[in-house]
């Protein structure tokens, strides 16, 4: 059987669009010393530390080397992982399981990105397959903007409820002091007038490219009570993956096999039947405005088609029924190889009660995503109850 | 440096080439396609699905795939964009002309769908479920460069 585990701290830098005060072993540093002042450790304490980072948008191999005193690495257990819009999810999940397993205590997981430094969309292209898709594909946006017209069609969702997700995302990043894009007076005819990219995607439908990084402390049953008032308990995690091309999965954003496949897996772990009614928030990586709509119902908050009611109903508002990225979301904020990881740090704060102006009351159930490009997913439910 | 800032920075220019192996599925599509103009796909014997690109395994039945058959020219739209954002092409390492229409594509008989280019860039003319046609080149070098692109049909 597993242990059971609980995160118990976690730290953010102020993220942003160019920190160029810091490098990246400065930046990592910020995030890793804020975790361990909300844990009230030092890195003695911390048996084994993972590393996320996506390196090709920096083109800096071996972060694990050449950052290892910003992230607390010498003679430590530890490994990387790069796995795109879930490198986070997949850092976190990692951690998981060494806790689980009995082997390590205390776990750190830590991810970054410094985007400012490098080429993200020609990197995010390269994700194509360089035979088949690569010569088409214009970087994450124009991959979205494909997706966005499927779903757009087979939903009847509009641009002006796409708009609305983009409007919620950066009000809610008011309240989040972490947060890069802070839009207090941001408007749905902002978000239609903004340029178009790729149609229907306009600038204000995507997330913004940024420099930041987050570190997340988990714990084994014993400790986590000991050194967190409030522990948030790992109920469940779950990966799935797509076939290989970007035209295997027959309906993209309209029908997303990987995360109703990774969502149903954890919901039956956590014993959760009706994922809107018995969660009270969630952190989701949704990337562009779009996809955020078309995740309410691959994540069944709603049925096929209603992901455009739901926002136009304020479910999702932080005042809603099940409030979705109190945060700010991706769509505020992402620095790529931390982001998946903000999901998570962010769900673990709402059931800690730290989320500060953000805090959804009485939040006892969380459910945070990460999300590979359509391709693959990772989801991790949160609660204050011990599994 | 455009920006104010109290540190440093340094710039580094990196200028590579890759060259990668197209595999025996691939080699067979992209022959198909450079010698007759035409698409071949590989089905699954246990499911049906008729895959392009062609690969040696159905992921779904985890079964070995050695049925071609021809697909196409004629396809459906699945999903359109026209790009409007200027960005790098990693093929070339240049600028890419914007704006372009690009597509998923399922060609007819097939289960799975490719991306490519489009003809249009007017996004009042173009919709999901519209008939197309690859429009193929006259010198054909064995890549999926041989086709132009597709070619929005009259309805």
């Amino acid at each position: 059987m597993p242990r059971r585990v609980a995160i118990i701290a976690t730290g953010q830098t102020k993220h942003t669009a160019r920190r160029l005060d810091v490098n990246i072993r400065e930046l990592i540093t910020e995030a890793v010393t804020r975790a361990l002042q909300d844990a009230d450790l030092t890195m003695r304490d911390i048996d084994a530390v993972l590393l996320g980072n996506m390196e090709p948008f920096e083109g800096f191999l071996f972060p694990e080397l050449w950052a290892v005193e910003g992230w607390g690495g010498y003679m430590k257990p530890s490994v990387k992982f790069n796995t795109g819009g879930t490198v986070g999810t997949t850092t976190a999940i990692a951690a998981y399981y060494y806790v689980a397993s009995g082997i390590y205590d205390v776990v750190m997981a830590v991810g970054f990105e410094k985007q400012s430094e490098g080429h993200t969309q020609t990197a995010i292209t390269t994700v194509g397959d360089p035979i088949w898709e690569r010569s088409v594909m214009a970087g994450a946006i124009g991959n979205f903007a494909v997706m966005a017209t499927t779903y757009m069609h087979e939903s009847g969702v509009t641009e002006e409820q796409a708009a609305k997700a983009a409007v919620k995302a950066r009000r809610n990043a008011c309240l989040n002091e972490y947060a890069h894009l802070q839009m207090p007076d941001i408007t749905v005819e902002d978000v239609l007038r903004s340029e178009v990219l790729a149609y229907p995607v306009k600038r204000l439908d995507m997330c913004p490219q940024s420099d930041g990084a987050v570190a997340v402390i988990f714990a084994e049953e014993s400790k986590a009570q000991r050194l967190a008032p409030r522990p948030a308990w790992i109920r469940a995690v779950a990966t799935a993956h797509e076939q290989q091309y970007m035209g295997d999965s027959p309906k993209r954003l309209a029908e997303m096999r990987s995360l109703i496949a990774a969502s149903r897996r954890a919901y039956q772990a956590a014993g959760i039947t009706n994922p809107r009614k018995e969660l009270d928030v969630a952190e989701i990586y949704e990337v562009a405005s779009f996809a955020e709509l078309a995740m309410y119902e691959n994540l069944g908050f709603c049925d096929r088609g209603e992901g455009g009611k739901l926002i136009d109903m304020g479910v999702t508002e932080l005042t809603g029924e099940l409030p979705v990225n109190p945060s700010g979301g991706v769509m505020s904020t992402n620095p790529i190889g931390a982001t998946a990881l903000i999901r998570v740090a962010e769900a673990a704060l709402q059931i800690m009660g730290k989320a500060g102006r953000r805090q959804v009351e009485g939040a006892r159930m969380a459910l945070a995503t990460g999300y590979g490009g359509n391709a693959w997913t990772d989801v991790m439910i949160l609660s204050q109850e011990k599994p | 440096m455009s920006e104010e800032s109290p540190t440093l920075r340094v710039d580094f220019l990196l200028d590579t080439e890759y060259q990668y192996a197209v595999g025996q599925y691939g080699t067979r599509f992209f022959t198909e396609l450079r010698d007759h103009a035409r698409f071949v796909g590989v089905q699954c014997l246990e499911c049906g699905r008729v895959y392009v690109p062609p690969r040696p395994v159905c992921g779904i039945c985890y079964r070995e795939l050695q049925e071609w058959v021809e697909v196409g020219p004629g396809g459906t739209i699945v999903g359109w964009t026209v790009v409007r954002i200027p960005f790098i092409d990693p093929m070339t390492g240049e600028q890419r002309p914007v704006p372009y229409g690009f597509a998923i594509v399922r060609l007819d008989g097939a289960s799975t769908s490719l991306y490519h280019f489009l003809d249009e860039t007017d996004e009042r003319k173009i919709r999901v479920g519209q008939r197309v046609c690859a429009v193929f080149r006259e010198k054909r070098e064995g890549s999926l460069r041989d086709v132009l692109h597709f070619r929005l049909l009259e309805e």
